[in-house]
């Protein structure tokens, strides 16, 4: 019998297309927004776990203490040091542990200039491997830094794209890092991380002669042996750095980070960020939902003389408070559907978007459920606001609403 | 002038208006509209109100189709007194028992003539299938049956009020209520629509209750009651 109730309705809205069409904005919108924040926010999650996971679960990464932003860009005044690293590697416990340096720096090729990072990566084997295993490098062409290397570069994936300076670069050509010449040894495979993809790693020693940083270390990472404990070893090596930089417990000027803590840092602030754009679109679903209501509000008024007509020919009250809550639940469930078909078509456009110009480091997976909930949570928002429109339609006098003009 | 019991002896009484007043509060004034109106209808019979503008006549009128209630008095229908029903029990008996003829006709503009004649089963939860055929049979008996598709707006005046006549007759009523049935259509329209209320009366056995003012009205209805002044100043029978 319920099927009947959507009848008259649908008729009306039918009737007036642009205006039921004005209605369905507002929550389309707001719906949409929901959509594609909540999914691209649960993709670039996931991207990030992956990229963090990547590492592995040996690891630990040690950089001075500051901006978490900033950590290791060598700008704070707390610094790391090549003795630091010394002091983890006495740790029982520690199987390897290897620093290295970056920076933002002026690289020019084909009398193009271009700000990327520049890495400074020891040239030793074993700490070469640990560092390039936990960035994820591996060489596409030519070959790594050495031991006895000097103005030699290797560079990211983005660098084989001849856009980047306008020419093609290939191996054996020299490019200037900070007006020195390097002369290019290999290129890396893409990585998927658009900052790694666009870096230029250089040996320690040549970093560290250009840029003034001696025995200065930009972060470290330390691999432990294999059945050590992560969290045990974390407690472990900050007691000996306390110690061997005189600090006291709670007041380190460094910080120790396990993979899951670093993943743990990011979903804090994607968190932060997603709450602050769904409160954004829980907004404008808000203002959807008083779009309806108004709407309902007109649709009574003029309908007055057919609600009375309603009640002259046997329309209870409460079947009147049914036909209109049903005519602004389908503004919800309608605005609702397309609103979740735009928000998936958006964030699908942003992945598209992502993987033309980053890497195919953010996929959208949606979820059905999540979506269906979504669509009845529109329903239910179109009921609400339809409420109290409903209710006075159920009220009225039918007397008086046969006599209105 | 004979009192209708007399008249109809062995007639079965639908209806029963007992010393009936309607009071209207205006701020301090309090304005009796009808003033003790007594009254019996009875089944099958065709009965004209007749009564200027500020006779009383739609106030007994809504009375007489349960869309109100007394201010005093009783109202009996097949001798149950509707005094104490609630607001969805006397609706639920309206869309059963009285079947509504409107001066504007009322239709919904959105829905077809067919859709429009379905409309008070819809709240009668009377089964899908056996709406339809009904309304089509009805859409038939009112000469409609090749209109059935079309809007009211695609609807002659006539053709129209014909059309709330089968919606009226939809869920098999008592009674159909006419409320100056005529009074928006020309003469010929007007002429139509009257030997179709006289056709349901006698071949339907139909209860029709025709409230006017026109006295032309009159020569179709057995009996006339005639209101002035919110009271009963005459029953004549043809």
């Amino acid at each position: 019998m319920i099927k009947d109730y959507f009848l008259i309705p649908w008729k009306e809205m039918h009737n007036r297309k642009l205006r039921s069409l004005l209605t369905l904005f507002g929550i389309i919108i707001g719906i949409a927004s929901v959509v594609s924040l909540i999914n691209l926010g649960q993709g670039l999650q996931q991207a990030i776990t992956g990229q963090v996971s990547a590492l592995g679960n040996d690891k630990l990464i040690i950089t001075a203490k500051g901006n978490p932003l900033t950590a290791g860009l060598s700008i704070d005044a707390i610094k790391i040091t090549t003795h630091d690293m010394d002091v983890i590697r006495k740790v029982s416990g520690v199987k390897q542990a290897a620093g290295f340096l970056y920076s933002s720096s002026k690289i020019e090729f084909n009398n193009e200039a271009r700000y990327f990072f520049v890495d400074g990566f020891p040239t030793n084997k074993e700490e070469n491997t640990l560092i390039n295993s936990a960035q994820s490098y591996k060489i596409a062409q030519g070959r790594n830094i050495a031991s006895g290397d000097r103005y030699k570069v290797v560079l990211g994936s983005e660098y084989t794209n001849p856009d980047l300076f306008g020419k093609d670069i290939s191996l054996g050509n020299k490019i200037l890092i900070k007006e020195h010449e390097f002369k290019i040894i290999g290129f890396w495979q893409k990585t998927g991380s658009p900052q790694d993809d666009k870096s230029a790693i250089i040996p320690i020693d040549t970093y560290q002669e250009l840029f003034q940083k001696n025995n200065e270390l930009g972060l470290i990472f330390v691999q432990i042996n294999p059945g050590e404990d992560l969290n045990l070893m974390d407690a472990k090596i900050k007691k000996e750095l306390r110690k061997s930089r005189h600090l006291k417990e709670d007041k380190e000027d460094f910080s120790i980070q396990t993979p899951q803590q670093l993943v743990s840092t990011f979903d804090t602030v994607l968190n932060i960020v997603q709450v602050v754009l769904i409160g954004i679109a829980a907004i404008s679903l808000f203002v959807g939902g008083i779009g309806i209501m108004n709407t309902m509000f007109t649709a009574v008024l003029q309908r007055t003389k057919e609600i009375g007509l309603f009640k002259a020919i046997g329309a209870t009250n409460r079947q009147i408070l049914t036909l209109f809550l049903i005519e602004s639940g389908l503004y919800g469930l309608i605005g609702g559907i397309l609103g979740v078909l735009i928000g998936m078509l958006f964030a699908k456009i942003i992945e598209y978007i992502f993987s033309q110009f980053i890497g195919s480091l953010l996929v959208i997976q949606f979820q059905w459920t999540q979506l269906l909930a979504i669509i009845f949570f529109s329903f239910i928002i179109g009921c609400i606001s339809g409420f109290t429109p409903a209710r006075k339609a159920s009220k009225l006098n039918a007397i008086d609403s046969l006599r209105y003009e | 002038m004979n009192s209708a019991k007399t008249h109809f002896p062995k007639k079965e009484i639908l209806l029963e208006l007992q010393d009936v007043w309607k009071t209207y509060q205006m701020g301090s004034e309090s304005l009796d509209v009808l003033r003790g109106v007594s009254v019996s209808i009875y089944k099958g019979e065709f009965v004209t109100i007749l009564g200027p503008s500020g006779s009383g006549k739609s106030t007994l009128m809504n009375l007489v189709g349960i869309l109100d209630i007394p201010t005093r008095g009783h109202i009996l229908l097949e001798k149950k007194d509707l005094s104490h029903l609630s607001e969805s029990a006397l609706a639920q008996l309206r869309g059963k028992k009285i079947g509504f003829v409107f001066q504007q006709f009322n239709l919904i503009h959105t829905l077809s003539a067919l859709e429009n004649v379905i409309l008070p089963t819809i709240f009668q939860n009377v089964p899908q299938t056996q709406r339809i055929e009904r309304a089509k049979e009805l859409l038939a008996l009112v000469g409609l049956a090749d209109r059935m598709h079309h809007r009211p707006n695609e609807l002659s005046g006539g053709q129209q009020q014909r059309v709330a006549i089968a919606r009226a007759l939809v869920n098999n009523p008592e009674i159909i209520l006419a409320d100056e049935p005529t009074g928006n259509l020309d003469s010929q329209s007007g002429k139509q629509i009257m030997e179709l209320l006289t056709t349901l009366h006698e071949k339907e056995k139909k209860t029709i209750i025709l409230v006017t003012h026109d006295q032309s009205l009159v020569r179709h209805a057995q009996r006339t009651i005639s209101l002035r002044d919110g009271k009963i100043v005459s029953i004549t029978n043809k």
